[in-house]
């Protein structure tokens, strides 16, 4: 259990996926992917781990990734095999409004 | 959360897909993205504390940006149009620094201590041709300072507006979708590296992995070539930049055509209604963006889309037809206001000082600190209203009104009606100093070529208009109007000359 901060980044300790969160609450939750709480970017990987079965649909870099409350939301920069979790329910993915560019 | 994230998402997902291209030159997003970690690898074991630009677009500049990025310290792109005086003093004030400058921009300058200078050459063959960068992710605090922008500084010495990396990203993720350009989709980037505009299309670009397309200099000319050379989908223009594209087709005679062409964004200052109708004549088929945003707020804060302005083009409806001459609405991740005197939000339609909210405001600058009040307001010192559909509409800067005996006159309102008049071709209207009434108002007139009118006659014009009121106190003429290069209008320089004359 943690608490998540605006703006960090973490990666799954079971496949490629690399996040940032871009909107959390204070509460202490517990981020998983693939079913495996998810690490520091320093941190090393456990050898030869995999996603658990529950959590294998995978995460698509640049898409967004909420809870369905909204309280917390990811933005997955890199993507992977895992599925993102927040206390044992997968996250949905954000449908992005379009805008016109702009610059 | 740190700016270097969206190129090294472009680099992930396509690492083959051209970035930038200038002149004959193109780069990947792999190599763009290498040569950021070399170079970003270099400029840190240097002890700089910021990174310089002075020098035009090119390939460099998105590198030295995502490289300060990659050493974690402050880019500095600089207006290289500036005085040597202003230049030097400038370079002063960020040293030590690696600088990015063209040598011809820092002849007759003395560079202070505390400087490494590279040429744009040297730094890219050093940035793509060195030994294999460390694949660090970025993890620069997100209050880290990523940009920093000197103001132009009508008063006093340029301030410095600082963006930090959580300002900008929450820009580019709140106004961007990631990877949504397709491959053959290219943008247009004629404004200068050193403007807002120019930093968020370097992000916003490459978030959306769109190629850039940089145009070192501008003309008309040169931009409609280069737009149809590379195949331009996008770009973004000042409105001075589309007044001389259209001028150049009207002059020339030369083809308007630009069929790759789909969507054209304009800001950075007020668009003449006769620019912006001609150019959607010209081009029928092109979605037109017009984005309000300013250098404290990381660039766009509202939008007129491209349905705001069909509808306002075909409409008969004078309310909705306005609406071409507005800024458009909020975006999403911005609240606005409009404030009153009293500082209490003004209802639709009542002019006012526009407040800006949200996480890419950073309204800030260096010695001077934050200017958002406790609630994270910002005070952008624009006048303006909103209407009751939520279209702002813009009204000048607040220190541009002319406060004549007690009442708050806004100069853009005789300027338009004085625009209409048949033999004007261009117009500004400032405050004099008046003994009765404190402040008057003045007028700077350009003739058209050819036209004549008088004092009197553009007096009687205003007055069968406008309250008495807004009837110019002085008039007078002159070749031309005095406008920076973005197509500003030096406005304290006209104050000066008609206080000088009155």
């Amino acid at each position: 259990m943690n608490t998540l901060k605006t703006g960090s980044r973490l990666k799954s300790a079971v496949c490629d996926t690399e996040v940032m969160v871009v909107r959390a609450v204070a509460d202490e939750v517990c981020l998983e992917c693939g079913g495996a709480q998810m690490l520091p970017m320093g941190a090393d990987k456990p050898a030869a781990a995999m996603a658990h079965e529950a959590f294998a649909q995978g995460t698509l870099v640049g898409k967004r990734y909420t809870d369905a409350a909204e309280r917390f939301e990811l933005l997955c920069t890199k993507g992977g095999k895992g599925s993102l979790s927040i206390d044992g329910v997968v996250l949905a993915v954000k449908q992005a409004k379009a805008l016109p560019s702009s610059d | 959360m740190n700016v270097l994230m969206t190129l090294e998402m472009a680099a992930e997902c396509h690492p083959e897909r051209i970035a930038a291209t200038c002149g004959e030159r193109s780069i990947t997003y792999g190599r763009m993205l290498e040569a950021a970690r070399r170079a970003g690898a270099r400029i840190r074991a240097s002890g700089c504390r910021h990174v310089g630009f002075l020098d035009v677009n090119s390939l460099a500049a998105p590198v030295a940006l995502y490289a300060a990025a990659c050493a974690g310290l402050p880019y500095v792109p600089m207006n290289y149009r500036l005085t040597k005086p202003e230049i030097r003093a400038l370079l002063q004030r960020i040293a030590p620094a690696w600088l990015v400058a063209d040598p011809q921009l820092l002849e007759g300058i003395e560079v202070p201590d505390g400087f490494t200078v590279v040429d744009r050459e040297q730094f890219l063959r050093e940035a793509l041709d060195g030994e294999h960068a460390a694949e660090e992710p970025a993890q620069a605090d997100p209050a880290a300072v990523a940009v920093q922008l000197f103001t132009s500084g009508t008063t006093g010495a340029p301030k410095a507006a600082v963006l930090r990396h959580e300002n900008l990203m929450s820009y580019i993720l709140g106004t961007v979708e990631f990877a949504a350009a397709d491959e053959d989709d290219a943008t247009l980037v004629a404004v200068p590296p050193y403007h807002i505009a120019g930093i968020s299309a370097i992000l916003s670009s490459t978030y959306a992995c769109r190629r850039m397309v940089q145009l070192p200099g501008f003309d008309g000319q040169a931009w409609l070539e280069t737009c149809r050379r590379e195949k331009a989908t996008n770009a973004f223009v000042v409105p001075t930049m589309l007044a001389r594209i259209i001028e150049y087709i009207d002059g020339s005679g030369a083809e308007a055509a630009m069929p790759s062409l789909r969507a054209l964004a304009y800001g950075g200052g007020k668009m003449p209604a006769p620019v912006i109708e001609r150019a959607m004549q010209l081009w029928p088929a092109v979605d037109f963006t017009n984005a309000y945003g300013l250098t404290e707020t990381s660039s766009t804060i509202a939008l007129l889309d491209p349905e705001g302005h069909r509808e306002g083009f075909h409409s008969a409806d004078p309310e909705v037809r306005k609406r071409l001459h507005s800024v458009g609405r909020p975006i999403d991740a911005v609240e606005i206001e409009i404030r009153g005197e009293d500082g209490n939000v003004l209802p639709a339609g009542e002019v006012g000082s526009v407040f800006v909210r949200g996480g890419q405001v950073a309204g800030e600058y260096l010695g001077v600190g934050s200017l958002l009040d406790d609630k994270g307001w910002f005070p952008t010192c624009d006048r303006g209203y909103l209407d009751k559909y939520g279209f702002l509409y813009l009204d000048g800067r607040a220190d541009d009104v002319i406060v004549r005996g007690g009442e708050n006159i806004s100069p853009g309102e005789i300027e338009d009606v004085l625009r209409q008049h048949p033999a004007i071709a261009d117009v500004a209207v400032v405050a004099v100093p008046d003994t009765e009434w404190g402040e008057a108002v003045g007028a700077v007139v350009v003739l058209g070529p050819g036209a004549t009118a008088g004092e009197a006659e553009l007096r009687d014009w205003v007055r069968e208009r406008l309250r008495s009121s807004r009837v110019p106190a002085v008039l007078c003429f002159r070749q031309q109007l005095p406008y920076n290069e973005m197509g500003k209008i030096l406005r304290r320089v006209l104050r000066e000359e008609l206080s000088a004359a009155g």
